[in-house]
């Protein structure tokens, strides 16, 4: 009955992963090319990551990019979770709508807008107070928080959301205070989703180009925009071998993280069986 | 469900409201408020200033003379803006391009989600893994690796030559090709994966039961499966339409000098021309026309997806 | 307390029933209190006396306002209007978790990233207790539910029995003055549930804490509880014993929520200090009542008989003037220990009979079409005006 349909959607999946991995492995596998032309295959080499690494402008991008990442994320978590927690748990206030549209908002943005507009303001604060004096890393932080917070919010929110919301009434119930509850029940309970907002906001702001374009200053070049200025003028081997190591990095960092969750599943359905534990 | 979140208002009402409450509230909203939304009005206020060799390049509204504030607004961006159909054909290109790229993306996605719903176990875990694989890489990258491939100088230009079915290279970067090519590519997984979760959701009991009261396979699907993947395909379109249209990177490195697209003007106007009250007008005209007019589609959906339930 | 002197005052309770001695102090009670959600009124005008040791429920189908009634002895809503006393103490503006009230939640709400004893032991370290005497409280109160085995388990490696043991157990070990359930065998499979039901019976007899739970089911209420307060709408539409529900019912509601009911409306044509006559479209004799009734000649009333107390013959009887209706066996279901028919009157109603199999026969009593006459003893209904 389904032969048709199964051999229709076969046919799409292998389609839709060619059209997917294609690229990506002509990428990869030119990066072991040791001309500079794409499309003549003149040898193995790893002669481009060595050129990759001796390239200390790409190299300082490179750090500039994960210290951006990590101070982003970190600061975007720190914003987005309160902003999280008063979507779904504090009910109606004053300027509510406010609130929730300023959230909302970034996620909806044209990158060319924030980047603007968040300029602008770091060019009339440094007319008027002084700061932030010129633009670089703080800039870029600044800009990169604002619209990762928005993304942690929404992942705390939704988690909060689907949560229970009797756990916490239980806990003040047995006496704990409003902090308390957060600190000792909510917080180890969303840890899951605090951790996907993190790494979310990290590989956002890594990857980001155009918002990071707007608001940096001379010596705060990023990766993307590194790479944004070498791509332009065309392929560069060079480049082949910066995207190998990435990809590679994000497939170890996936397979190792999927299968920890893989593992705590199975622990999971193992002793939740009843039949086995009950007396 | 509306007395608990009432319960927990008033917890927080009655015990935080002096400290807690206020500082929970407060960091979250003062931060978007500096950062997010008095930027805007600073955006507005530069977009009716004129452009001037200065630093920063443009002119003050407010002026000090004698007796007071002397307020000088222009006008004149915003007509420009309308006069001059490099803008208006840029948005209305920005639009088309990215509802063409949401209908190839479903087109693809759809199938592949329905796919991967429906296969077993272990090999579906892996399938999806697949399609999130590429999220996590660098957009940057994933745009880059199709220069490679569309370029006069490209994979598929050099095996078509050496095949001997062409004998001139065939320009397929720099057209509007190639910016489909890359929004669908980059947004594939933006698309497959809230059909996916509402494919998975769905009971095949449903279509069983369309299939026993006589209805013909693709007829149960047009009938059932569709109607009911509705939220995902609204969900899947706006999270490819969204980012598209406002896109600056694909049309920059694939699309051609005559791809115009809004974000690229925006670019354009601000870093090449450095006509700062231009560009301001065109954020806040992309703002009013593209911005507004989504987040209020969304709005209304989320209100019919409450009222719904 | 010592176990003698707990032994003493639950024997106290079964003999004094506080409820009918108009000495005693209620230990909880409700003043007028209200509760709205927006427009709607979930709590209407409710008042009620609670006491001391009573394991007490609250009856009523969903939306009934039962749950927020417990949500607001707990503290988690504040009534719109009204007062609420617990011991004496007003409660208005105490915050849970300064409340002498500890709750046993419907989805059990344990803390899902800690174990057994810690889940017990969190309400003790909010009152900041040694560390010594939380960790003797917890292992008396795990043997107390029969869950010492399973003390570092995490909850999802417990089956829906062992989390409600543990979920009672957090409630208990605070020793609080009430002790709140909400649908507190809800989440059990049907054996499990009536073996419980006794279990938490026995446990409130031991430690003596006052219960006050909520429950949609009418056969758990009746099993477990000292007295029912029977809800609909936001109302309180009867409080009493089982007995006094079952056997009194003041209402058609509480007729109908509490048990099976037939109800024939007629209107009071005769009446004296020693008996009624209400005379009905619906049945083809008068219904003659052994007792006096409140209300005027002409008045409507409804009748409430319950299905076994009414007797079906075959034979038409001699007097049918009073109490005496005819039909035809309409359906007839065969339960084993008793069987149950739905005769349609010749008036066009239809009345519900069940009997006991108490002796074995070789075929059934009656088959279908099967002619028979419905009568009852003249005590064995009961009048209801609304």
């Amino acid at each position: 009955m389904s032969g048709k349909r199964s051999t229709f959607l076969l046919t799409m999946l292998v389609f839709g992963f060619a059209f997917l991995y294609v690229p990506i492995l002509l990428v990869i596998i030119y990066s072991f090319n040791e001309g500079k032309l794409v499309t003549v295959w003149s040898g193995f080499s790893f002669k481009w990551y060595v050129s990759l690494f001796s390239n200390d402008g790409m190299i300082d991008a490179a750090w500039n990019s994960l210290r951006i990442g990590v101070m982003s994320a970190t600061l975007a978590l720190a914003i987005g979770t309160p902003a999280g927690l008063v979507m779904s748990r504090f009910g109606r206030f004053k300027s509510r709508t406010l609130f929730s549209g300023m959230v909302a908002a970034p996620l909806v943005m044209p990158e060319v807008i924030t980047g603007l507009s968040l300029l602008l303001l770091f060019v009339t604060l440094e007319q008027l107070v002084g700061w932030p004096a010129g633009r670089g890393v703080t800039t870029i932080v600044i800009a990169h928080t604002t619209f990762c917070a928005a993304y942690v919010a929404v992942v705390v929110q939704s988690r909060l959301t689907g949560m229970d919301t009797s756990v916490e009434e239980a806990a003040m119930d047995l006496g704990a205070k409003p902090a308390k509850i957060f600190f000792v029940i909510t917080l180890p309970m969303i840890l899951p989703a605090l951790m996907a907002g993190w790494l979310l906001s990290f590989t956002l702001s890594l990857d980001d180009l155009v918002i990071a374009s707007f608001v940096a200053g001379p010596g705060s070049t990023t990766l993307p925009m590194k790479v944004f200025s070498s791509v332009r003028l065309g392929v560069s081997p060079e480049i082949n071998a910066l995207a190998t190591l990435i990809i590679l990095a994000v497939t170890i960092l996936i397979l190792i993280s999927s299968l920890l969750i893989l593992r705590s599943e199975k622990m999971r359905s193992r002793t939740i069986d009843p039949a086995t534990i009950d007396d | 469900m509306s007395s608990d979140k009432l319960t927990l208002k008033q917890r927080y009402d009655r015990w935080m409201i002096k400290h807690g409450r206020v500082l929970v509230i407060g960091i979250p909203y003062l931060w978007l408020m500096l950062f997010f939304l008095i930027p805007f009005l600073i955006v507005l206020k530069i977009s009716f200033a004129t452009a001037e060799y200065a630093q920063p390049p443009y002119s003050s509204l407010f002026t000090w003379i004698d007796e007071g504030v002397n307020i000088t607004i222009n006008f004149g961006n915003y007509l420009f803006l309308l006069s001059d159909s490099l803008y208006i054909s840029a948005y209305i290109n920005s639009i088309r391009i990215a509802a063409i790229s949401t209908v190839i993306t479903l087109l693809i996605g759809y199938p592949m989600a329905y796919g991967i719903a429906r296969a077993q176990g272990s090999l579906r875990s892996v399938l999806l893994m697949l399609v999130i694989l590429p999220f996590w890489t660098s957009f940057l990258i994933r745009v880059y690796a199709w220069i490679g491939i569309l370029d006069r100088e490209g994979l598929i230009n050099a095996l078509l030559l050496n095949l001997g079915i062409i004998s001139e290279p065939l320009i397929m970067r720099q057209t509007e090709f190639a910016v489909y090519i890359g929004i669908v590519y980059t947004y594939l997984p933006f698309m497959i994966l809230p059909l996916y979760s509402t494919l998975e959701k769905m009971d095949v009991s449903l279509i069983e039961a369309a299939l026993d009261l006589g209805c013909k396979p693709w007829k149960a699907f047009v009938r059932v499966t569709l109607p009911l993947s509705m939220p995902g395909i609204l969900a899947g379109s706006l999270l490819v339409f969204i980012p598209s249209v406002g896109e600056f990177v694909i049309p920059e490195l694939l699309g051609g000098p005559n791809t115009l697209m809004i974000g690229r003007t925006l670019w354009n106007e601000f870093f090449a021309n450095r006509d700062w009250p231009i560009a301001s007008s065109v954020a806040i005209a992309m703002l009013v026309f593209l911005v507004v007019p989504i987040m209020w589609f969304q709005h209304i959906q989320a209100k019919q997806a409450e009222n719904g339930q | 307390m010592s176990q003698g002197a707990l032994q003493q005052a639950h024997e106290d309770v079964h003999k004094t029933q506080p409820w009918n001695n108009p000495d005693t102090v209620p230990f909880i009670r409700f003043e007028n209190v209200t509760k709205k959600f927006g427009d709607f009124y979930a709590v209407d005008d409710v008042s009620l006396d609670i006491y001391r040791h009573e394991l007490f429920a609250l009856l009523g189908g969903s939306g009934c306002g039962k749950t927020t009634l417990l949500r607001m002895l707990a503290g988690f809503e504040e009534p719109t209007s009204g007062k609420i006393f617990i011991d004496g103490v007003d409660m208005a503006g105490v915050p849970p978790y300064e409340r002498p009230t500890n709750m046993m939640f419907q989805s059990y709400a344990l803390f899902p990233h800690m174990s057994v004893e810690q889940n017990v032991a969190f309400g003790l370290h909010q009152d900041g207790l040694p560390k010594s005497e939380i960790r003797t409280l917890v292992s008396d109160m795990l043997a107390l539910v029969q869950m010492s085995k399973f003390a570092t388990r995490k909850p999802h490696q417990l089956s829906g029995g062992q989390r409600q043991r543990v979920a009672l157990a957090r409630s208990l070990v605070k020793n609080p003055k009430v002790l709140l359930l909400d649908e507190p065998l809800g989440a059990l499979d049907k054996k499990l549930r009536e073996q419980t039901q006794f279990e938490l019976v026995n446990i409130q007899e031991k430690v003596g804490t006052t219960f006050v739970m909520v429950t949609h089911d009418q056969e758990e209420a009746m099993t477990m509880a000292s007295r029912i307060s029977v809800m609909n709408d936001g109302v309180i539409k009867q409080t009493g014993t089982p007995f006094e529900l079952y056997e009194y019912p003041n209402s058609r509601f509480t007729a109908n929520f509490v048990g099976q009911v037939n109800l024939i409306e007629g209107v009071l044509v005769d009446d004296d200090e020693k008996y009624a006559i209400i005379r009905s479209d619906d049945a083809d004799c008068d219904i003659y009542i052994d007792h006096a009734v409140q209300g005027h000649q002409g008045m409507t009333f409804w009748i409430a008989i319950r299905p076994e107390r009414v007797r079906l013959i075959t034979e038409k009887p001699e007097d049918t003037k009073y109490n005496c209706l005819s039909g035809k066996v309409e359906e007839i279901g065969y339960l084993g220990g008793l069987s149950t028919y739905h005769v349609r009157l010749d008036s066009g109603i239809r009345i519900k009979v069940t009997e006991p199999n108490s002796t074995r026969q070789i075929e059934p009593r009656y088959t279908w079409d099967d002619r028979v006459w419905a009568t009852w003893e003249s005590g064995a209904a009961s009048v209801l005006s609304q």
